[in-house]
């Protein structure tokens, strides 16, 4: 019982940093290109103020659209439940293996692109026809990542994973390189940053995610926002809990709880001002160059699938 | 009692609907409520006969006084047989509460058809199907097949009038046959060396590696060509859509299944050694056919051709999942033979009931609007809820979503393929991933195809004017679509008590079932064990209603007030339905990253300004994205047989003299061959 009140609260604390970790991107990115930055805590105050909002709906909107919201937080949330941030063997993580949550994703874009093309306005059909090809391209360049992961630790069960990287020790293993640099650039492209997408940006010509999402408005657009919070997050604390787990608390004690909190603070922060550098360095792509850059990471993806079946199982 | 008595009443059922239906010319409430009652019956013995003989893990076999003077009819039932008997009885019986309503058109004034015709041809087809699944020699086999193959035929040539429908037809024909002639050489081959016909004799017998591989070979392509698998395809697409929707459900959700049925049948159970390199053949076969279909889908835009290609995808899917189990049966890993096994078996229940289900929503809509052409519809939505609602799980189960059922065989081919590390050969660990990268980039294709379908279909403003005036069909349709709506849900939230049935037939086949995939209750999917991978699907489809609903709840209050208002149009005034994205514009994107795929023509033509030849008066633009096995394999094949029919033409002179000659040299040279 106390094991899946402890996993309740991990969602809880996941949820809740995600906003944090926005805040910290956006502010290194606006001291790397000499803005004045915004607070730390200005993503809250937006979801906040959108919360109080009152919500406005077009008028063709059906139920579809007005359920999306509910139904990728809900996703979302799951999806980041079952990914351990800092402690290892929680029940909830058997919920769901890593197939699973690449699934969560998927239906939170599915949705999502749906209720984009609910109000029959050009932007949302033009924003889901272009989420949809990059997801299809993204999708499984993602599951070769996962795959070469899975198969080195003979399990898709991430608290598996996980223990499997801590127990290996800090081994230099070709594979995992390939796979995470595929899993970064999969990441990149399907939380909508630069290159593939801009979400600072509402220019026609360019926007995909935000295209989709400029009919939601008050909650709705809250719920949605937060979502993508927490996904950016989900993909950061993959990246740095599954290549670099040190630190993770093993032990349900509260010493270990709070070392695995400061450890994945600091990781994060250190993966977010690596965000900022490759966005700040990035031009954002033509739309159709984006097929390349997903064909890339597919390409690293599975050549870490490769090196590993060729190299490392050494049959 | 035994479920063979039930399959006989199924096999009567509708053998009668088909008889009652000789009167409709005359009543056309006949075949409206008279045989679609008898094929609801029908159905219910199908699945009570086909669930006890999987429930009960036996078998029971009959022989029937018909049939040659020294070859009795041998019927059986098993769990294999009995597993596929209840997929067609789930989707006759859903077929039945559809069809009054459906066919109501069909018996309008002016209507020319015969209606006789229709509903004699359905019930022999189903009859067909259904004595393909009991048959236990190689002779009911074919006279079965044959009967489903002709049968549906009638079916498919149904709506006559039109030229592009009676080509159809005859492809089909022309393909079943060429198909069958493969498949009864294959049955040659076993019963050659067995000396019977009778399916136990041929699974008693053992054959040389060469002989079961050539007998693969002949059966492989005769069943795959029937399923539809690439490069063979090209019929499939043209057939199945040109019949009544209902048909086509039958057609694409069982007709193609009883294919691999025959297939399982003929390689798991009557040759039994399997050998790894006929799974390397499936899998690539499959990868490709998965890959391929899914592509082609995604540039139709006509619904039923659409659902068509994408059932090419399906089979590819499950051809994978068996390609896996022969390559893990083939180098001894029998338990994870039966996993891969068990992936095909769920994907070709899963995909019988959705896209059942999405062929009776389309034609559900062509009943309500006559149309098929998804860029005319739109907003459908909000003038059929229902079936808006129904047709959004067909979509969601077919992209592979959880927790609905496409999403559990995706995901036990998937923990499948990532078992092939125990594998020795070092070419088959690195095929398998690559061929799991395939089944990943299609079933994303997917998920888009159909997020496509939906969204242009159901979503936003229609777009011709019987689209806006369309109107909920009536009860017994929207029932038939629910029954299996319903089903995609049941069996994606409880896949392991339905594995753990499902368990018999592996078990009848291999003498081994996946204990370890239901070992920890219904709550838990665990295909290997739960070290390895878990997923329980009750838990994530309620967690998500879960934390929907209380983020509904927290956020109802002051604040929950809605406000309507118009969609932003930029400023500029009024939107119209000719503004959103057409299914051609919403493919486009990925038409253009794989456009070596099809035979794009594409025509623009310019209308310019007589006084202002900078300014445009109009575009005309065509677009067409054609299958490239028309013009790579069917078109050269076709030509070479004219070619050599107008050679050996030469020999016909019109002269009974000659033809009795060569009759007669004929016999000669068999008589001497025979001595």
């Amino acid at each position: 019982m106390i094991d899946w009140l402890l996993a309740l609260a991990q969602t809880l604390l996941f949820i809740s940093m995600a906003p944090f970790l926005l805040g910290w991107i956006k502010r290194v990115k606006c001291h790397a290109q000499n803005r004045a930055a915004p607070s730390l805590w200005q993503p809250y105050r937006d979801l906040v103020k959108l919360f109080r909002k009152h919500t406005v709906l077009a008028e063709r909107a059906s139920w579809i659209f007005r359920a999306t919201p509910y139904i990728v937080f809900g996703a979302i949330v799951l999806a980041a439940s079952v990914v351990p941030l800092v402690a290892l063997d929680l029940p909830n993580a058997a919920i769901a293996d890593v197939i699973v949550l690449v699934a969560f994703f998927s239906l939170a874009r599915c949705f999502t692109a749906l209720a984009a093309m609910d109000i029959g306005t050009a932007f949302g059909g033009m924003g889901s026809s272009r989420d949809m090809m990059i997801g299809a391209l993204a999708e499984p360049a993602l599951l070769m990542a996962v795959f070469t992961m899975a198969m080195s630790a003979s399990t898709t069960n991430l608290t598996e994973a996980v223990t499997y990287t801590l127990n290996s020790g800090l081994v230099l293993r070709p594979s995992f390189i390939f796979a995470m640099l595929g899993l970064m650039m999969v990441a990149v492209a399907e939380t909508g940053r630069v290159p593939v997408d801009n979400p600072a940006t509402h220019l026609e010509l360019t926007m995909v995610h935000e295209a989709m999402i400029l009919e939601y408005s008050g909650r709705h657009l809250a719920l949605i926002e937060w979502a993508d919070q927490i996904q950016l997050m989900i993909y950061m604390v993959l990246i740095a809990n599954i290549f670099f787990p040190w630190g993770i608390a093993t032990q349900l004690t509260a010493n270990d709880l709070a070392l695995s909190l400061v450890a994945i603070t600091a990781k994060l922060m250190l993966l977010g001002v690596l965000l900022v550098i490759w966005e700040t360095v990035m031009a954002k792509m033509r739309l159709f160059r984006v097929p390349q850059f997903l064909g890339f990471a597919f390409l690293l993806s599975l050549l870490g699938m490769l090196t590993h079946v060729i190299l490392e199982t050494g049959g | 009692m035994s479920p063979l008595i039930l399959a006989y009443l199924a096999l009567a059922s509708a053998l009668a609907s088909g008889v009652l239906a000789l009167g409709a010319d005359r009543y056309p409430n006949l075949l409206r409520y008279g045989s679609s009652l008898l094929l609801g019956f029908c159905g219910l013995f199908a699945i009570l006969a086909g669930s006890w003989a999987l429930i009960d893990e036996t078998h029971s076999t009959d022989q029937l006084a018909l049939g040659l003077p020294w070859l009795k009819w041998h019927l059986r039932i098993d769990p294999l047989s009995g597993f596929f008997f209840s997929i067609v009885g789930v989707l006759v019986l859903a077929i039945s509460l559809y069809a009054p309503g459906y066919l109501r058109e069909f018996t309008h004034q002016g209507h020319r058809q015969s209606l006789s015709v229709l509903g004699l041809f359905t019930g022999l087809f189903i009859f067909g199907m259904l004595l393909v699944l009991l048959a236990d020699d190689a002779f009911v086999f074919m006279i079965s097949w044959e009967l489903m193959s002709v049968s549906s035929y009638f079916l498919v040539a149904y709506q006559h009038e039109h030229a592009a429908n009676r080509r159809a037809a005859f492809l089909y024909l022309l393909m079943a046959h060429v198909g069958g002639l493969a498949i009864l050489l294959g049955f040659g081959v076993l019963a050659g060396f067995s000396g019977s016909y009778t399916f136990d004799a041929m699974r008693a017998m053992e054959l040389s590696p060469t002989w079961a591989s050539i007998a693969f070979a002949l059966a492989f392509f005769g069943f795959g060509m029937k399923a539809g698998m690439v490069p063979l395809h090209a019929w499939l697409p043209e057939a199945h859509p040109v019949a009544p929707s209902h048909i086509s459900a039958l057609m694409s959700g069982v007709m193609i299944k009883v294919a691999i049925y025959g297939l399982i049948r003929f390689v798991y159970d009557l040759v039994g050694d399997i050998q790894w390199q006929w799974g390397l053949v499936l899998l690539i076969v499959g990868a490709t056919s998965t890959l391929l279909g899914v592509l082609y889908a995604l540039l139709r835009n006509n619904l039923k051709r659409l659902l068509a290609y994408s059932s090419i995808e399906n089979v590819g899917i499950i051809f994978c999942g068996l390609g896996l189990s022969m390559i893990f049966i083939g180098t001894g890993h029998t338990v994870l033979g039966v996993l891969g096994l068990m992936a095909a078996l769920y994907h070709i229940l899963s995909h019988a009931l959705f896209k059942g289900l999405l062929f009776l929503g389309a034609g559900a809509i062509a009943h309500a609007t006559y149309e098929y052409d998804l860029n005319n519809m739109g907003g459908l939505i909000r003038r059929m809820p229902q079936t808006a609602v129904f047709f959004l799980i067909g979509c969601l189960s077919i992209s592979g979503l959880p927790a609905l059922n496409g999403f559990v065989s995706e995901w036990l081919t998937f923990q499948t393929a990532l078992q092939a590390p125990v594998l020795a050969s070092g070419v088959l660990r690195s095929i398998i991933p690559v061929a799991a990268a395939v089944l990943a980039l299609s079933a994303a294709l997917a998920a888009a195809c159909f997020v496509k379908v939906y969204g242009v279909a159901f979503l936003g403003m229609a777009r011709s004017r019987r689209v806006a005036r369309a109107r909920e069909v009536d009860i017994g349709m929207r029932a038939g679509m629910g029954l299996l709506a319903v089903l995609c849900v049941v069996f994606g939230i409880f896949p392991s008590t339905v594995i753990s049935i499902i368990d018999a037939v592996p078990m009848m086949l291999l003498g081994h079932g996946a204990p370890s995939a239901s070992a920890h209750g219904w709550l838990w999917l665990t295909p290997v064990s739960p070290k390895v991978a878990s997923y329980s699907a009750p838990l994530v489809f309620f967690a998500i209603l879960v934390i929907a609903l209380i983020s509904y709840l927290l956020l109802r209050g002051e604040a929950a007030k809605i406000r309507r208002g118009p969609a932003w149009d930029c400023g500029f005034g009024s939107l119209n339905s000719r503004m959103q994205y057409t299914g051609t514009a919403y493919s486009m994107p990925i038409q253009r990253i794989f456009a070596p795929v099809w035979d794009i023509k594409e025509d623009v033509e310019e209308t310019r300004n007589a006084v202002q030849p900078l300014q445009t008066d109009g575009i005309r633009h065509q677009l067409q994205a054609l299958d490239k096995s028309w013009s790579r394999l069917y078109e050269p094949i076709g030509s070479l047989v004219l070619a050599a029919a107008r050679r050996i033409g030469r020999i016909q002179t019109g002269s009974i003299h000659t033809y009795l000659a060569y009759s007669f040299f004929t016999l000669i040279l068999l008589l001497w061959v025979v001595t």
